[in-house]
């Protein structure tokens, strides 16, 4: 089967016109429209994960078609482990999210259609994003995904929803402009030396000297730390989060911030080795202060919301900790880690946002006692908040526990600060399983019901794979240390050798 | 015994086609009945444009430097730029065929019962198409001259009717006329510059050619400060065409007070038709001088991006924030001009298309947004349009998209080319701050769809019209070229390639 990644990123597209077809008022139809297209796009990236070869270094299902021939663009696709795990994840949380927030798309400024419309696209962009393999495809895509966020926050959130989806833009767009003066910096020297091309690979090949790197690496990198979103460029967030959706924060911090972490590995990183050695210390630096700085105001936050959303400052401090630390056992953790903090914020903001629908506040100090009135509910939230915490036994240990390794034989005093970040991890799950689980029910929380049937389905997939890959991570990690080892050998570092002294 | 000039025909009958169906248009107005007057003229015009085109590309490949004994030069670049004021003029006719912008009697005097009394008898004033026309003509030939006199004339040809149409607005009238009369005298002023210019670059080279300047510049042995000042005053002439700062302040006043249709088909047009001569007078006749002037013009390229920029962020009209934005943009092409390069030009070539339907397209929906005293163009009773008229807010937040350059619209496109030229020619400088700017500029962008689709509807008054089939027509194409562009900008790159040069 020829073109995978293409058909791939077509078939929520075909939803879109499939929706369009569908009458407006017949919003149920218009639902498992929907849900009907991101199942079969599902399906299709079992099919590319079935055809892809682990053992394979490199791009695999590769396409490239002429794009802009007068800048020499391509179109041009292709997966390595590390995009296709995480290319699974979107197609695996787009259905949940679906199907979890069944009524999401109601009470919004737009009608139902356009929700599932914008949510779609989004479904195609988030995939192209992570199969791009021509760097300015992937700038175009990188860019164009806001527009639909920013009218799915707008469009649908609560509260100060339009200001806070005019402050993401903001942010995203002039990242996205830095990183446009980069992206045009590179083919300007790819087309000096004679190649004149954006393919990602070729461009590795390139030699630029340090003072250049380092510009070029800066226009990258801070386009991806607003994105994914790194202190001191996070200040966007913690907004956005409390005001969209459930379903949309799902997929704005499980998947879309991940583009910002999956771009630094694979531009920064591949693109320019020299400028990411001289820049890794102070990038590790920024890398925990966000875990501590996320962790400590996670535990002062008196919206679940932005409790959740500096939760990921935190992990995503992890992340770019783990990256940086250039050894395998950090670059594949955190690749690792991308799809376990997926899961797990996936987890938290659907229950979360159940909590929040049900009770019509939320605050955590209107919550309490919901063990007692909704107890499925709150197992269920209790489950993925051990996952943010990284309880062994679920996926996210194993992820964290790697950073760890990894980054220790680097930077040990750094690690030692970030591993204080799991004890406050801690401590903010929690203070909020405490207070809003168990103690005294809470009066307005008496009459709260307990999840049904279609929320139980769209739950326990996440739970399942969480505890799954706590478990037994082989299935996704062998693959990401092969792609690992690519990327090791592409900045041209190995891990250090423990020494032999005693 | 003097000889005929030998003419090329085939090749200046574009500008022939126009003018005649212009002095076509003149004659209709003096024998045809008032009823038929307004349809004739419409298709007058609409046939002649298209005529025009069709010749144009029958000819696309024949180039010619004395297709008119010397004084106009026919090539690649050139041609381009005529298609693309064709195009962009074709759009904005059919703005202008809904004559209800116009004014029914231009002579009465603002609230005069003659004025009433014209507007009660149905009359209108169908002399805005042959003027138009007119004014299509001056803007084709202005691009191809090659001499400072034929350059002059065509400066003047397309000028004095847009002074006249920028005056003709039905309502609102003494600011129509105001904006017409400053728009006249600050042109009138520019002239005078440019011909000063012209004479001193005369004096320097003893030649009104481009090419013969460019020589000039080699072998004369006059002072060069002859040359600079020459430089200069013909640029000051030309930027202020162009609504460059410092020479903008006409910009914001002419455009909220023409009658909009004639803003857009002026936006859009008069910049393409100056840039492309300004690009031809830098490319072929100031080239070995370019380093006494590319710092001036990068500098006013800087001060232009940003001054527009950050004047739109306070406008509270809707055509004046469209007039800064225009100047904004005006400092962006500007950039190219400095990259002096064909990628340059080409780059150029393409943002005259993505900026020039953008705009008409914006101003097209300014017509449609009114009360019962006309159009609104106060931003804030915008707010809230989403809700009314989704389909004309959907459209007007794409043309602002495409100005602010995001991706998969045309103006991204135009400005990652424009970007990527200047960052080849190795100023750098330039790119950070025209990236700089854009994220200004993305602001003010921004926050009119914010108001569009998030905003409290505030006027009950507000009204979307229907739009006229025409009006209809010219929205969709600015609609597809502004998504085809950016989806995939190669349909116009292709022939770019082949087509941005300028002959020597």
């Amino acid at each position: 089967m020829k073109n995978i990644l293409t058909v791939l990123e077509l078939l929520p597209l075909f939803g879109v016109i499939a929706l369009w077809l569908t009458p407006k008022e017949n919003t149920k139809l218009i639902k498992q429209t929907a849900v009907a297209a991101s199942l079969l796009t599902l399906v299709e990236s079992f099919i590319a994960v079935w055809n892809f070869d682990i053992k394979f270094k490199g791009f695999q299902l590769v396409e490239s078609y002429n794009w802009i021939s007068a800048f020499h663009i391509k179109y041009a696709v292709g997966v390595d482990a590390i995009s296709l795990t995480l290319i699974l994840l979107t197609t695996i949380l787009v259905p949940i999210v679906f199907i979890a927030g069944w009524h999401e798309s109601e009470d919004g400024r737009f009608s139902p259609k356009t929700f599932y419309v914008l949510m779609l696209v989004l479904e195609t962009m988030m995939i192209g994003v992570f199969a791009a393999t021509d760097v300015f495809l992937f700038y175009v895509i990188f860019e164009a995904m806001l527009i639909p966020v920013y009218f799915l926050i707008a469009g649908y959130g609560r509260g100060e929803r339009a200001a806070a989806a005019l402050k993401f833009l903001l942010y995203s767009l002039f990242g996205g402009l830095l990183m446009l003066s980069a992206v045009i910096g590179i083919y300007i020297i790819s087309t000096n030396q004679g190649v004149g091309t954006f393919d990602v690979n070729e461009l590795s090949k390139l030699t630029i000297d340090q003072s250049t790197q380092n510009w070029l690496f800066l226009g990258f990198f801070i386009a991806f730390a607003i994105k994914a979103p790194l202190w001191p460029f996070h200040t966007w967030l913690p907004g956005a989060a409390k005001s969209a959706t459930a379903g949309t924060s799902t997929l704005l911090l499980g998947i879309l911030d991940k583009v910002g972490t999956y771009g630094m590995i694979r531009f920064c990183l591949t693109l320019f080795p020299g400028a990411t050695k001289t820049f890794a210390p102070w990038i590790i630096t920024l890398a925990v202060i966000s875990i501590l700085y996320g962790a400590i105001l996670a535990i002062g936050q008196k919206d679940i919301n932005s409790m959740i959303a500096f939760t990921s400052i935190s992990h995503f401090g992890f992340i770019t900790l783990g990256i940086f630390a250039l050894t395998s056992q950090g670059i594949s953790g955190a690749t690792f880690y991308m799809i376990n903090h997926g899961f797990s914020t996936a987890a938290l903001f659907l229950t979360a946002g159940w909590i929040v629908k049900r009770r019509g506040s939320s605050q955590i100090a209107d919550l309490g006692g919901l063990q007692r009135v909704v107890p499925v509910l709150a197992w269920s939230f209790f489950i993925a908040g051990l996952s943010a915490l990284a309880l062994p036994g679920l996926s996210s240990f194993v992820s964290e526990f790697l950073v760890l390794i990894g980054s220790f034989s680097q930077y040990p005093v750094a690690t030692i600060f970030a591993t204080t970040g799991i004890v406050l991890a801690a401590l903010y799950v929690l203070l909020v399983v405490q207070r809003a689980l168990h103690g005294e029910v809470k009066s307005g929380n008496e009459s709260m019901v307990d999840l049904n049937l279609r929320e139980k389905l769209a739950i326990a997939p996440v739970i399942a794979l969480l505890v799954f890959l706590g478990f037994y991570p082989k299935p996704v990690l062998h693959p990401l240390n092969v792609a690992t080892s690519t990327v090791m050998s592409q900045i041209g570092v190995t891990d250090p050798i423990a020494k032999a002294d005693k | 015994m003097l000889s005929a000039p030998h003419l090329n025909y085939a090749l200046l009958a574009p500008i022939l086609i126009i003018l005649g169906a212009a002095l076509l248009g003149v004659l209709v107005e003096a024998f045809i009945s008032k009823a038929l007057r307004s349809r004739l003229q419409i298709g007058i015009s609409l046939i002649a444009v298209i005529a025009a085109f069709i010749q144009l590309i029958r000819v696309r490949n024949l180039t010619s430097t004395s297709a008119a004994v010397g004084s106009v030069a026919i090539d690649g670049a050139g041609i381009y730029i005529q298609l693309i004021i064709l195009a962009l003029a074709f759009v904005g006719l059919l703005y202008i065929a809904d004559t209800d912008n116009f004014t029914a009697q231009a002579s009465a005097i603002p609230g005069s019962t003659e004025e009433a009394s014209s507007i009660a008898a149905g009359s209108q004033q169908t002399e805005v198409f042959p003027l138009t026309l007119f004014a299509i003509a001056g803007m084709m030939l202005f691009p191809i001259a090659t001499d400072l006199i034929t350059l002059f004339v065509a400066l003047e040809v397309l000028s004095l009717p847009l002074y006249l149409m920028s005056g003709l607005s039905r309502r609102r009238r003494l600011l129509s006329q105001e904006a017409a009369l400053k728009y006249f005298l600050l042109g009138a002023f520019s002239s005078a510059f440019f011909l000063f210019g012209a004479a001193f670059l005369y004096g320097y080279s003893g030649s009104l050619s481009l090419n013969g300047i460019a020589d000039g510049v080699h072998s004369s042995g006059a002072n060069s400060v002859f040359l600079l000042i020459g430089i200069i005053f013909l640029s000051v002439g030309l930027l202020f065409k162009v609504g460059a700062v410092p020479f903008h302040s006409w910009t914001p006043d002419v455009y909220q007070g023409a009658p909009t249709p004639i803003t857009g088909f002026m936006a859009a047009c008069t910049k393409a038709a100056a840039f492309g001569a300004m690009l031809r007078i830098f490319y072929v006749g100031f080239n070995d001088v370019q380093w006494d002037w590319k710092p001036i013009i990068s500098a006013i390229a800087v001060i232009t991006m940003v001054f527009g920029a950050i004047a739109a962020i306070v406008q509270r009209d809707v055509k004046r924030t469209l007039a800064f934005s225009s100047i904004t943009h005006a400092g962006f092409i500007l950039i190219a001009v400095v990259a002096l390069s064909k990628n340059g030009l080409a780059a150029a070539l393409f943002y005259f298309i993505s900026y020039g339907f953008a705009t008409l397209g914006a101003f097209g929906i300014v017509t449609l947004v009114r009360d019962s005293s006309g159009e609104i163009t106060d931003l804030n009773r915008w707010s809230g349009l989403g809700k009314r008229s989704p389909l004309v807010a959907s459209a007007f937040s794409l043309f602002m998209l495409s100005f602010g350059g995001i991706p998969l619209t045309a103006g991204f496109i135009g400005k990652f080319s424009v970007f990527t030229a200047s960052y080849e020619s190795g100023n750098i400088n330039l790119v950070v701050f025209g990236v700089l700017t854009s994220a200004v500029a993305l602001f003010f962008y921004l926050k009119i769809v914010l108001m569009i689709f998030f905003g409290e509807s505030r006027s009950d008054t507000l009204t979307v019209v229907i739009p006229s089939i025409l009006t209809r027509v010219a929205i969709s194409i600015c609609v597809i070229v502004t998504i085809l562009l950016g989806v995939y900008p190669s349909l116009i790159f292709n022939s770019l390639q082949t087509f941005a040069t300028f002959l020597h």
